[in-house]
């Protein structure tokens, strides 16, 4: 195999309408509008409602647990299930994933513990779960940065002919870093089999998206970096998955990265510690609480008969019981150890760090000396 | 992945050859390349060029473009994607083209470069060597001769090493890319095409050690990288004059060997830190901090940074005043009190 790959690029623009394959009434979509993709089979769109049903409701949660002081912070991807959840499911066991801090509820979906996910914003550990087992990347807070290891990953991969194929999220603030740029770039340079999902949330914190971009989409960037680009609608879980899907088939069959924007909204606020009323009106986030990801799918299944009331009772019971674990969790404290700061910093001990690490030692011993006399 | 032996074969004895410290980068590179199929090497013309500075000269015609290739002009890319490549288990050595054009990975290096082992607890590691050709008195203009020491040295998880000779070069390197954690790989340029009597492969010191090159009794010299030469050129003078200087090659910026350091201080009783980057909480803070701190009272006399003006890096006309150089080391340490 070359890196020499042959030069071309597309220069296609994706379309301004997003592609849509259910419409907010639930309703299947019909020609153009759809850019050609088709509808999952109910089987998988049922699937898919489980998960953002579950996520929602471990969000909800988390949300919950964060007013109780219970975690240090937790930004929420309420509302943006379609984005988060149908493009984590168009990946496989095999391929990688390098997520963002909103992106807990596409690692639960991923098979991650709730207790692992959120170790890092309890304030335990900056990581909590074993990114060889799930192969997910540390929730990456410094934006964009993510992109590059992914790029990086999957083409050492390409390198020893895995086919293996990394997909990770950004938001729309993040697309004005550099690195954003670097990593598309490189991905459609070195052909990596990478797919770079955009959650265009409309908002970086309080800034709106016509503070970060001039361009018509997010996804015509793609074009100026010879890749595909697509402009998803966001909120719609059937075609984030299709057009996740038929991206992730691409890169596996050495076609290179693509470029999707999912638009949709964030309808918390940045994190517990934001105060959105200072930067957005509630008609707003209503407008776009009216278009719910979740009910727009339910809507669709129930309509064509795909989806119970067992089942609906079944899926809410699930979801109850991963809501009820992570409350059992969470609220019990982990058992932390402050001599272990020093201990993973390096693979070979450091004389400094080992000495740094008995002064310490020392000093929680004093502390539990001066704890016992008090008592 | 077929070869993953880090043990360095020995051929069958041969006359030393003079080797440059490019040169013997260049033997490290590819001896390592063709040990282990996971060392990949990239960055800005490394491939058909063979570097700026010819240190990966003919290794992409030997190993081809799978295995050193030229990236897009990116540095924060190119260490981005290098800890991706790390993640998946491959070891990247990758180039910065000068220090100064390393600035745009600051974010890279600080954040992930440095960090994963930590974040993750031990269970994803970073086996990636970043080399920065670095310092100056190459003549170079603007942007090409910085020394940016201190700002890897000051963020822990990094280990930064800097050779200043060529088997120490060769050795290290090997050494770098054996390490499973990330190293910060500074390649003095001016001391690129200084030459040495070589039998490859060589095996020097390990890389965490400072080394006294030149033995004395009254006064320590501490150098790295270029000023080595500063520090063995003042001794030889000093020697004419009645004054054994001892050169300890610190070679490890961080870690930072305090035993050895430790011992030469004791020894002498004086100590002196040389450097071309700026004083101002530069490297040598730290060195005579510590070193002030763990040997006060076996020190004559403070201990003395000698560096570069505390000025942005002088055009090439002028840089000849802003480095130490052997004459500025003597006078320094004639502003010491001597009781001889």
């Amino acid at each position: 195999m070359s890196l020499n790959v042959e030069h071309r690029s597309v220069r296609a623009l994706p379309s301004e309408k997003p592609i849509r394959l259910l419409d907010n009434a639930g309703h299947a979509v019909h020609g153009s509008a759809t850019g050609g993709f088709d509808l999952p089979d109910a089987e998988t769109l049922l699937e898919l409602y489980r998960r953002m049903v579950v996520a929602r409701r471990f969000d909800v949660q988390v949300t919950a647990l964060t007013k109780q002081g219970r975690l240090a912070t937790y930004p929420s991807a309420y509302g943006q299930e379609a984005c988060e959840i149908g493009a984590i499911s168009a990946i496989e066991a095999r391929d990688w994933f390098f997520p963002t801090y909103r992106d807990s509820i596409a690692l639960l979906t991923r098979g991650i513990e709730p207790g692992d996910i959120l170790q890092s914003f309890r304030g335990d550990w900056h990581n909590g779960y074993d990114q060889h087992a799930h192969r997910c990347a540390s929730q990456a807070t410094p934006l964009a940065t993510q992109a590059l290891h992914a790029v990086g990953l999957a083409h050492a991969a390409r390198l020893r002919q895995d086919p293996i194929v990394t997909m990770t999220y950004l938001g729309d603030g993040a697309t004005s870093e550099g690195d954003a740029h670097e990593a598309f770039n490189f991905a459609a340079v070195w052909q990596t089999p990478t797919v770079f999902l955009v959650q265009n949330n409309q908002f970086a914190i309080s800034v709106p998206l016509s503070r970060q971009t001039r361009a018509a989409t997010l996804a015509d960037k793609a074009v100026g970096y010879g890749m595909p680009g697509f402009h998803v609608d966001g909120n719609d879980v059937a075609a984030v998955y299709s057009v996740t899907r038929a991206a992730v088939e691409r890169a596996r069959s050495g076609g290179g990265p693509t470029l999707i924007e999912g638009l949709t909204y964030r309808i918390e606020a940045h994190t517990n510690s934001d105060d959105p009323t200072r930067y957005r009106h509630a008609r707003d986030v209503e407008h776009w609480k009216r278009r719910d990801p979740i009910e727009r799918l339910e809507k669709y299944l129930v309509s064509e008969g795909a989806l119970s009331e067992d089942v609906r009772t079944e899926i809410a019971d699930a979801a109850e019981s991963v809501a009820a674990h992570t409350r059992e969790v969470m609220t019990t404290e982990a058992e932390l150890d402050p001599l272990e700061l020093f201990d993973h910093v390096y693979g070979r001990p450091r004389a400094a760090l080992l000495e740094q690490r008995a002064r310490l030692e020392a000093e929680l011993a004093d502390a539990a000396t001066d704890a016992g006399a008090a008592r | 992945m077929t070869a993953t032996t880090t043990e360095h074969v020995t051929p069958a004895a041969s006359a030393p050859t003079q080797l440059t410290m490019a040169g013997a980068l260049n033997a490290a590179l590819r001896d390592a390349m063709a040990d282990d199929d996971r060392v990949v090497v990239y960055g800005e013309d490394v491939g058909p060029l063979g570097g700026v500075f010819r240190v990966t000269d003919g290794l992409q015609s030997q190993f081809g473009e799978d295995r050193i290739w030229d990236s897009p002009l990116a540095e924060s890319g190119i260490i981005g994607t290098a800890v991706g490549m790390a993640m998946y288990g491959m070891r990247p050595v990758v180039e910065m083209q000068f220090d100064a054009f390393s600035y745009p990975a600051f974010e890279q290096m600080v954040s992930h470069v440095a960090k994963m082992r930590n974040r993750t607890k031990g269970r994803m590691t970073l086996p990636m060597v970043v080399r920065i050709p670095c310092a100056g008195a190459i003549g170079g203009v603007e942007h090409h001769s910085d020394s940016s020491e201190a700002y890897w040295t000051a963020t822990p998880g990094l280990t930064v090493v800097m050779p200043s000779n060529p088997a120490d070069a060769y050795s290290m390197l090997r050494e770098a890319i054996d390490s499973d954690d990330p190293v910060v790989f500074m390649e003095p340029k001016s001391r690129y095409w200084s030459k040495a009597p070589l039998t490859l492969p060589v095996t020097t010191a390990p890389m965490d050690r400072a080394v006294v090159v030149r033995e004395g009794t009254e006064v320590s010299l501490l150098a790295y990288g270029p000023t080595v030469r500063t520090a063995l050129e003042a001794a030889d003078a000093a020697e004419s004059e009645g004054l054994s200087i001892e050169v300890v090659d610190l070679r490890s910026l961080s870690p930072f060997d305090d035993e050895t350091v430790g011992a030469s201080v004791r020894k002498t009783s004086r100590a002196a830190v040389i450097h071309e980057a700026a004083q101002f909480g530069g490297y040598g803070a730290e060195v005579a901090a510590r070193v002030t701190e763990r040997n006060f009272h076996h020190l004559a006399a403070p201990v003395l940074r000698i560096a570069g003006f505390d000025i942005p890096y002088p055009s090439p006309k002028l840089e000849e005043h802003h480095l130490p150089t052997p004459d500025r080391v003597l006078a320094a340490l004639d502003t010491w009190e001597w009781d001889r």
